[in-house]
């Protein structure tokens, strides 16, 4: 569940009227998710030119050699106006690309664009190479990737390992986003081990930890009355990873949902009433004010945790502007994860 | 109290209304002409700016290949991908019902945010505008332009838009310019400054070319056109202030009684100029409004031709319609205060200083005036002087303006003494008492008439000035451009393989097809072009060369040599056997020996000329379009290339037609220069008139007693009619060496500074006769009321004279 939703979600921002066109008209041509489809990889770690939206979104919590945590952040997005591929700059792909790194009092956030079709920007399976301008994230396969971007006063390369299978969320990668039945194709991987090095201001500091990427692509709008969401991904210490976001909707109840992943991979989702978020304290000086406390519940799991952001200035000035930062876990379990928030504004 | 001083010192007007519709007529004028030349600059410079704003020339720095006019877009892939924040550019011109139009091509998801013609990525305008259909954004003047039945993309009217200007998404404008795969150019985003990987990515070598400035460069090359119609402005102002100076100190003669009067009523003096400094700023504000909207109309009907000028000569795209701009108003308003104060600053300073008791003497100004003859003398001498040094050392634009701003100001200083000098002559040998009187009388009807003459010789010595150059060009130019355009049919393709096949069938069919390629690259820090011609004796027989090294054009085939224009010569200071380097597109260097030195008038930047196959070979990706062809059967092969190419007319020419083109050019170019002389002369024959209309009633106590004597009131008009007409004559005359000295300021150092050319001059005698006549007929009509006026004049009114104190 990942924050070009909101894309989509907003009549206002246009990169969904204007680029995507979404408009009202959800019969234009482009592929929609279907239940009990199976994934088949390493072809769906590729881009799908036949569905609207899709992105590659890799999180990742580090420690530097004295204790110093750290976030960072690698996005890349990629918005169809046409279904299909065509060569040239008559290609209806565009891209954009996200990539931030974040301290306890930092926060430094760069964005690309570009065209498809030139060459200049794409996804490939397999080798893995997923790159937009000078920013890549390459390997011989998705679970043995280098991430590198670099943006005003920060850059990073990190090398990422996972032995894990890919999580697959939802009804095995069918992600129902509303009550209505919107949804995605949408898994992870969310057992990267990292090590790697990041340059703050001109001051290079090795650092190692853990990495989470959703891959998810889609061509349905959500709801007109889902104004946004907050997503988490938690790594818990005892190597359980848990997935949860709430889609807020001004006409009701919000929409829950998540996924439990135990230490081996084992994965059992969360329905709407298996999960409680709930936020704590509002905060945030650089942009909208939002919750950067929130208390997390999986009772069935005896999780009752609350987070706190890292830095409660993690603010995406980006053209299409969010919350996105690094957060810690204290209560009945502990550990760290991300935290994603749109719709505020 | 001071409504009533105002009211008392107004009521002179309405006693003489024709003297302040000529304060107000010359003050309009002059404004007028002085804030309708500005309109018209700052319109040009206003359209200069949104050109550069729309091709981002203005702040972004642009890489384009050496020696190459477009690349292969994986170039910029590979620099993008390199760390490189570029955005890419097409441009190139669509010729569309013969009418010309800039295609701009841009990625509007890398272009910078302020490029004015962005679609706004968070707006509906990017919808429709990337895809296959496309879609063109441009102006709403330009969209009316476009011809209805051409195959284009939807068109969507857009503010902010250079002229002639279409932008579009860079897929559809490669499309549309059938450059598949190719880019023009590449701008530097401002976010790129920092860790910037080496420059040669890609195997192409870059010229990085700094942003230009607001104008985007096209402003030095158009300065000096400004730069003219500025001075011609000026003038025509400074004439216009000659009207009002004369108004203003007529009218300040004839209330001194009334101001002596309110003097000695007690009203003090400090209140007394506040009165006059209200009334005088009353009097500017409003013929500063009139003048301003008279400037309005004159820009309005001058600027189209300005604008066919300047996109003729510079190919610079100014909007043919004038907007009117809050700054240029004010301005406009400002001159005409400060142009009123100027002419009022010697009669409030006289006001001032004016003795209270002394009674009303016209004389003694008079004698004032005497003495006012020797410090001009002086004055003028000391023009002359300037004007002698400069004329030696003027190198620059506003030195070449100030050496002709002192010849004309020291010729129009000196004009009433040579005018005394004439005249005394002229009395000494008069025989009668009528003549030694009308001779007398002339030089002292002189010293009141002297500020109108000289507005008369400003405007005359202009004319043959500037008629002496625009004749001795048009002559220059015709016999440059029968040199120069030998062959006889011209022909463009519209691609690199149609130029292949043109050249390929042309062959067999017309006696020579020679190459006409050309590059554009720099050379040192300064734009040139290179073009490559072939070895033929089209060439060597004709080509206009100024100095030449022997063999200059069989030095050409080595490689060692080239040929460059006079413009390049005289910027860079190079003669025949100096070294030049060409930098070329793989890295490397071309050195070569200036082998001859060419003229070529109308061209703006700096040329060099080689060898066609040399330029070819060393600038692999030069743009291979440009066909001369040698024939007897121009109309046959014109004819035959037209059906078998599709070749629209403008790409197939004959040689008659581009002389045709050129001279078009070349005589718009001067439209605007020959209206403002005729505008110039006719604000002059206005000074004339006020003079004559203000003397002609001081001058009746000193005709009334020949009047008495027994001349007939007839014969008496006649005398003045005379009289205007010699002292024209005279000012005429003596305009022709003062306009042959602005001839040879402007063909020898304004021509020179401003574009680089030097030019023979010619003189043209008939056309001072042309000259004379009119100054002659400008003062017949000038005098020609005042005088009807004498010859009606009640012999009352004479009597009078001798019956009242004035």
């Amino acid at each position: 569940m990942r924050f070009l939703w909101i894309l989509m979600l907003l009549p206002g921002l246009a990169f969904a009227q204007g680029f995507a066109g979404l408009g009202n008209a959800p019969q234009d041509g482009f592929a929609t998710p279907e239940r009990g489809v199976s994934l088949s990889f390493p072809a769906d770690h590729g881009s799908h030119p036949d569905y609207r939206i899709e992105w590659w979104y890799l999180t990742a919590n580090m420690t530097g050699p004295d204790g110093t945590q750290y976030g960072a952040q690698w996005t890349l997005f990629r918005s169809a106006l046409d279904v299909g591929e065509r060569p040239d700059w008559d290609s209806p792909q565009i891209w954009m690309a996200h990539a931030a790194l974040t301290s306890a009092d930092q926060h430094f956030v760069a964005e690309k664009f570009a065209r498809g079709g030139i060459g200049q920007a794409g996804v490939v399976a397999q080798p893995f190479e997923a790159w937009i301008d000078d920013w890549q994230m390459s390997g011989p396969t998705l679970n043995n990737v280098t991430v590198q971007a670099s943006g005003q006063g920060f850059s990073y390369a990190l090398d990422l390992r996972a032995d894990a299978p890919f999580t697959l969320q939802g009804d095995a990668g069918y992600s129902v986003k509303s009550a209505a039945g919107q949804a995605s194709y949408y898994y992870s991987q969310p057992f990267y081990d990292l090590s790697g090095v990041i340059e703050v201001e001109g001051v290079q500091v090795p650092v190692t930890g853990q990495a989470w990427l959703d891959r998810e692509w889609s061509s349905q709008p959500l709801a007109e009355t889902q104004t946004g969401w907050d997503w988490f991904s938690l790594q818990l210490d005892g190597g359980e990873r848990v997935m949860a976001f709430r889609l807020r909707d001004e006409a009701g109840q919000p929409f829950h949902s998540g996924t439990w992943i135990a230490a081996d991979g084992t994965v059992q989702p969360l329905a709407n009433d298996a999960l409680l978020l709930t936020p704590l304290a509002i905060g945030q000086s650089v942009g909208p004010e939002l919750p950067v406390e929130w208390r997390v519940q999986v009772p069935s799991r005896g999780l009752d945790v609350t987070t706190t952001a890292l830095n409660v200035d993690s603010w995406m000035g980006t053209l299409f502007p969010y919350w996105e930062g690094p957060i810690r876990i204290e209560g009945s379990h502990s550990g760290v994860g991300y935290l994603e928030m749109t719709g505020y504004d | 109290m001071t409504g009533l001083i105002l009211r008392t010192l107004l009521s002179h007007w309405r006693s003489r209304p024709f003297q302040i519709v000529t304060l107000l007529l010359g003050l309009i004028v002059a404004t007028a002409l002085w804030s309708g030349v500005q309109a018209i600059n700052a319109e040009a410079r206003a359209s200069y700016a949104q050109a550069a704003a729309t091709l981002g020339t203005d702040r972004f720095d642009s890489l384009r290949p050496r020696g190459a006019q477009r690349f292969d877009q994986r170039a910029y892939v590979a620099l993008r991908r390199a760390g490189w924040l570029v955005s890419p550019i097409v441009e190139g011109d669509l010729r569309l019902d013969g009418a010309r139009f800039r295609v701009l091509g841009i990625d509007p998801v890398t272009a910078p945010a302020d490029l004015p013609a962005r679609p706004d990525l968070q707006g509906d305008a990017l919808t429709g505008f990337l895809g296959q259909a496309g879609l063109i954004l441009t102006g709403a003047q330009t969209a009316g332009r476009l011809p209805a039945d051409a195959d284009l993309p939807p068109v969507r009217v857009m503010d902010g838009i250079a002229p002639r200007t279409l932008v579009m998404d860079i897929g559809t404008a490669q499309r549309l310019l059938g450059m598949s795969g190719q880019l023009s150019r590449l701008i530097v985003l401002p976010e790129a400054q920092d860790g910037i990987p080496p420059l040669a990515v890609a195997g192409i070598e870059w010229n990085r070319i700094a942003p230009r400035g607001a104008d985007g460069g096209i402003a030095a090359l158009t300065d000096s056109f400004h730069l003219n119609l500025t001075a011609f402005g000026f003038l025509a102002f400074a004439v216009g202030l000659f009207i009002v100076y004369s108004s203003i100190g007529l009218a300040f003669e004839q209330r001194k009684p009334m101001l002596r009067t309110l003097r000695a009523l007690g009203v003090p003096l400090r209140l007394l100029m506040l009165v006059m400094v209200v009334e005088l700023t009353a009097l500017a504000l409003l013929a500063g409004i009139a003048g301003v909207a008279l400037g309005y109309l004159i820009a309005a009907s001058l600027l189209p031709d300005v604008a066919a000028t300047l996109q003729g000569l510079y190919g610079a795209q100014v909007s043919g319609t004038l907007s009117l701009r809050p700054a240029w108003w004010l301005t406009g308003l400002a001159i005409a205060m400060g142009g009123a104060g100027l002419a009022a600053a010697d009669t409030l300073w006289r006001t001032a200083r004016m003795p209270l008791l002394s009674a009303a003497l016209p004389e003694a100004w008079h004698g004032a005036q005497r003495r006012a003859q020797r410090v001009q003398g002086i004055a003028a001498l000391g023009c002359f002087a300037l004007a002698a040094v400069l004329s030696q050392t003027a190198s620059s634009l506003t030195a070449g303006f100030v050496l002709m701003g002192a010849l004309l100001i020291g010729a129009a200083l000196s004009l009433p003494v040579m005018l005394s000098v004439i005249l005394g002559l002229g009395a000494r040998r008069a025989r009668g008492p009528l003549a030694q009187w009308g001779w007398a009388d002339a030089r002292q009807q002189m010293s009141r008439l002297s500020l109108a003459l000289m507005a008369l010789l400003l405007a005359l010595s202009a004319n043959i000035g500037v008629g002496t150059m625009v004749m001795s060009f048009r002559d220059t130019f015709t016999g440059w451009l029968d040199q120069r355009l030998v062959a006889e049919v011209y022909v463009t393709a519209s691609d690199a393989a149609q130029g292949q096949e043109i050249q390929r069938w042309a062959q067999g069919r017309v006696d020579a097809v020679l190459p006409i390629w050309s590059t554009e690259t720099r050379l040192g820090d300064m734009p040139a072009s290179i073009y490559g011609v072939a070895q033929h004796a089209t060439y060597s027989d004709h080509w206009p060369l100024i100095e030449e090294l022997p063999d200059a054009w069989q030095s050409l085939a080595s490689g060692q040599a080239a040929m460059i224009n006079e413009q390049m010569a005289g910027r860079r200071d190079l003669s025949p056997g100096d070294r030049i380097t060409v930098p070329l597109p793989d890295g490397g260097e071309w050195p070569m020996i200036v082998a001859a030195i060419y003229s070529d008038y109308g061209n703006p930047t700096d040329q060099v000329m080689v060898d066609v196959d040399l330029l070819s070979e060393r600038f692999p990706d030069i743009e291979r379009l440009r066909f001369a062809l040698r024939t007897d059967q121009t109309a046959e092969i014109i004819a035959e290339a037209r059906d078998r190419f599709a070749l629209p007319s403008d790409q197939i020419t004959d040689q008659a037609a581009i002389k045709a083109l050129s001279l078009a050019i070349f005589e718009r170019t001067f439209t605007v220069t020959g209206a403002l002389n005729v505008l110039t002369l006719a604000v002059a024959a206005l000074a004339l008139l006020t003079a004559m209309l203000t003397l002609q009633l001081m001058r009746l106590p000193w005709l009334a007693p020949l009047w008495a004597m027994g001349l007939t009131r007839a014969a008496l008009a006649r005398a003045e009619l005379l009289k205007v007409m010699a002292l024209a004559l005279l000012t005429a005359i003596l305009a022709i060496p003062v306009g042959l000295g602005v001839a040879w300021v402007l063909t020898n150092v304004i021509n020179v500074t401003a574009f680089g050319w030097r030019l023979p001059m010619n003189v043209y005698p008939a056309d001072w006769l042309r000259l004379i006549g009119l100054s002659l007929l400008t003062a017949a009509i000038a005098a020609g009321l005042p005088v009807l006026r004498l010859a009606r004049t009640a012999p009352r009114t004479l009597l009078g004279v001798f019956a009242s104190e004035r």
